[in-house]
């Protein structure tokens, strides 16, 4: 591909120049919030400011945080900021327990969408000689649709495959010859699971690229998956509040996703809700710039991570973020500890032989929190023999000893049998609160 | 002179062992030996098929981890000792018994029993040199 950036303008903007645009940019989604979503008139007339006091990036934090409760109690489209006729598309998020939280698009919201994941297209080297194939599920969650607006984008053939049916997924793969694949990455270890068992060698497939988001994952679940695909896989962030993937984009250099900040302005919040300067870890929360559907001052994502503006050797400017390492709201604490999923499937992937395809169960035994890690068994750790199945408990329960420093049970499970919804594995069960 | 078993992991939760079975009944596999190790939280239920080929594919497509392992099918004197003696010339030359079963049908006078060993080829060895016979694949096959 003689292209390396899909708008390199924007992408490799001097930070000097991108901040100018950003200040420009908040100074007119202030504007228009203020004007037209009364959400956001009346908790600004209430810290007693106007869209007038707000000159720049510089007076980010005299303005408002908005909480995903905010969006629940202006469900469905109390903060959308045009009338309904201008949206031409809504999605919702893929929350469990009640209503869902709703994000509605115009149709330049749509096309700066496609912009975004065009940018993430190219910085995974996918363009128009490529064969993509979106398993990421089409609907009401982002992923399908944000994926293959961005892979039209660029001019690649997209196999709009949507979730599920692995055995399909890999005949197309084969027969199509797919180049890229986009979906989760725990979907992703199962497509290579699966190849595995039906015998499909790296030969018979012609996939160079992963473009996998929707839930957090680790180094280790990457170089598994990259070893079993033989492809680059690269990680793509996004929250449909915010847009939908293409928030943030990980290049070649696989050292933290590009937030395309000339659309999205990346904060990250200490405990004490004041912004932290880049390297510290905190609650990375976004104000969009130039969403028009339903913009979102100060978001709070409860997504745990770190930016950094240091240089990438890829050439564009855009503050990284790190890994997610967990959700503030996915945190455990078990006998006082903090634990997170991440640092779990870490411990796990210590041992031979163990796939990253577990679920965790916290229960209430009296006073004492238990925690259960149940483990798929995968065939190349299977026994004839009693004994080197325990052996194999035992393993698992020191690493996660050691690397995780929790005391866990270890319960290993036929595969396939822990819970999954929408490609997105499920991962704890916390069932001390339904006690 | 080996024989293919399977292992297969079943987790010990009600009904589980009634939906391997059936699904092997429902392709028409016959188990013609069968043995299940259980602990707590799961088992291994360990058999010898007419068809392994067949059988291991079906159960992996099914979910179930399943695993090929060389074991001796042998012909047991059907009298009382007569598996002491086998046993006696493994012990005598130091091979680990890991577990046997014996088989759902027998054949005339002699009963038949998978043995699990650490040393196979050893094994093998001297229980042919001991007069013990051996089961083929083949032999199981037309069990």
């Amino acid at each position: 591909m003689e292209q390396v950036y899909w708008n390199p303008t924007m992408e490799t903007m001097p930070r000097e120049q991108l901040r100018a645009l950003q200040n420009e940019r908040l100074r007119d989604v202030v504007r228009r919030v203020y004007e037209h979503v009364p959400f956001y008139r009346n908790k600004m007339q209430q810290l007693g400011i106007t869209p007038n006091d707000i000159h720049g990036v510089e007076e980010l934090h005299l303005l408002p945080f908005t909480e995903k409760q905010d969006l629940r109690n202006n469900y469905p489209f109390g903060l959308f900021a045009v009338p309904q006729s201008e949206i031409v598309r809504i999605h919702a998020s893929s929350g469990t327990t009640g209503k869902p939280s709703v994000a509605g698009y115009t149709s330049g919201d749509v096309d700066r969408w496609a912009e975004l994941m065009a940018r993430a297209m190219y910085c995974a080297n996918v363009g128009k000689s490529d064969i993509v194939q979106v398993a990421y599920g089409y609907g009401l969650f982002t992923g399908g649709l944000g994926a293959h607006y961005g892979a039209e984008r660029v001019g690649a053939s997209v196999i709009p495959m949507s979730g599920g049916n692995t055995v399909r997924q890999l005949m197309l793969m084969e027969d199509f010859g797919s180049t890229a694949l986009c979906c989760t990455p725990s979907y992703a270890l199962n497509l290579a699971d699966a190849m595995e068992r039906e015998g499909i060698t790296l030969d018979r497939i012609r996939l160079k690229s992963g473009i996998f988001g929707a839930e957090p994952w680790t180094e280790d679940m990457r170089r598994r998956i990259e070893e079993k695909m033989g492809i680059d896989a690269l990680n793509v962030y996004g929250l449909s509040e915010v847009m939908g993937p293409g928030v943030a984009m990980e290049c070649m250099a696989k050292n933290g996703m590009h937030i395309w900040e000339d659309h999205f302005l990346p904060e990250v919040i200490g405990p004490d809700g004041k912004s932290l300067p880049y390297g510290e870890q905190g609650d990375l929360t976004f104000t969009t710039l130039t969403k028009h559907g339903m913009p979102l001052i100060r978001y709070r994502t409860h997504d745990l991570c770190t930016l950094t503006d240091e240089p990438c050797p890829c050439g564009r400017t855009h503050v990284r973020m790190g890994r997610v390492m967990g959700r503030t709201d996915d945190m455990l604490i078990i006998r006082g500890v903090n634990v997170f999923p991440s640092q779990i499937e870490h411990a796990l992937l210590q041992v031979p032989g163990i796939e990253p395809h577990y679920h965790i169960v916290v229960d209430r035994v009296g006073t004492l929190d238990t925690i259960e890690v149940q483990v798929e068994l995968s065939p190349s750790v299977m026994s004839d023999t009693v004994r080197d199945l325990e052996t194999l408990e035992r393993k698992i329960v020191n690493s996660l000893a050691s690397h995780a420093l929790i005391h866990a049970s270890v319960k290993l499970c036929q595969p396939g049998t822990l819970p999954r919804s929408e490609g997105k594995a499920v991962r704890v069960t916390d069932r001390r609160h339904l006690q | 002179m080996y024989v293919k078993q399977i292992s297969v992991f079943i987790e010990n939760t009600p009904g589980r062992l009634a939906h391997f079975t059936k699904l092997l009944g429902d392709n028409n596999i016959d188990l013609v030996s069968l043995s299940v190790a259980d602990t707590t939280h799961f088992g291994i239920l360990r058999g010898i098929v007419a068809d392994y080929e067949k059988a291991v594919k079906l159960i992996s497509e099914n979910g179930y981890t399943v695993k090929l392992t060389d074991v001796l099918a042998v012909s047991v004197p059907d009298h009382p000792g007569g598996l002491a003696e086998v046993l006696e010339t493994l012990s005598g030359h130091d091979i680990v018994v890991e577990y046997l079963y014996s088989f759902v049908r027998n054949a005339g006078d002699h009963a038949l029993i998978i043995f699990r060993v650490d040393k196979l080829d050893e094994a093998e060895k001297v229980l042919t040199e001991a007069g013990v016979r051996l089961l083929s694949q083949d032999e199981v096959r037309g069990l």
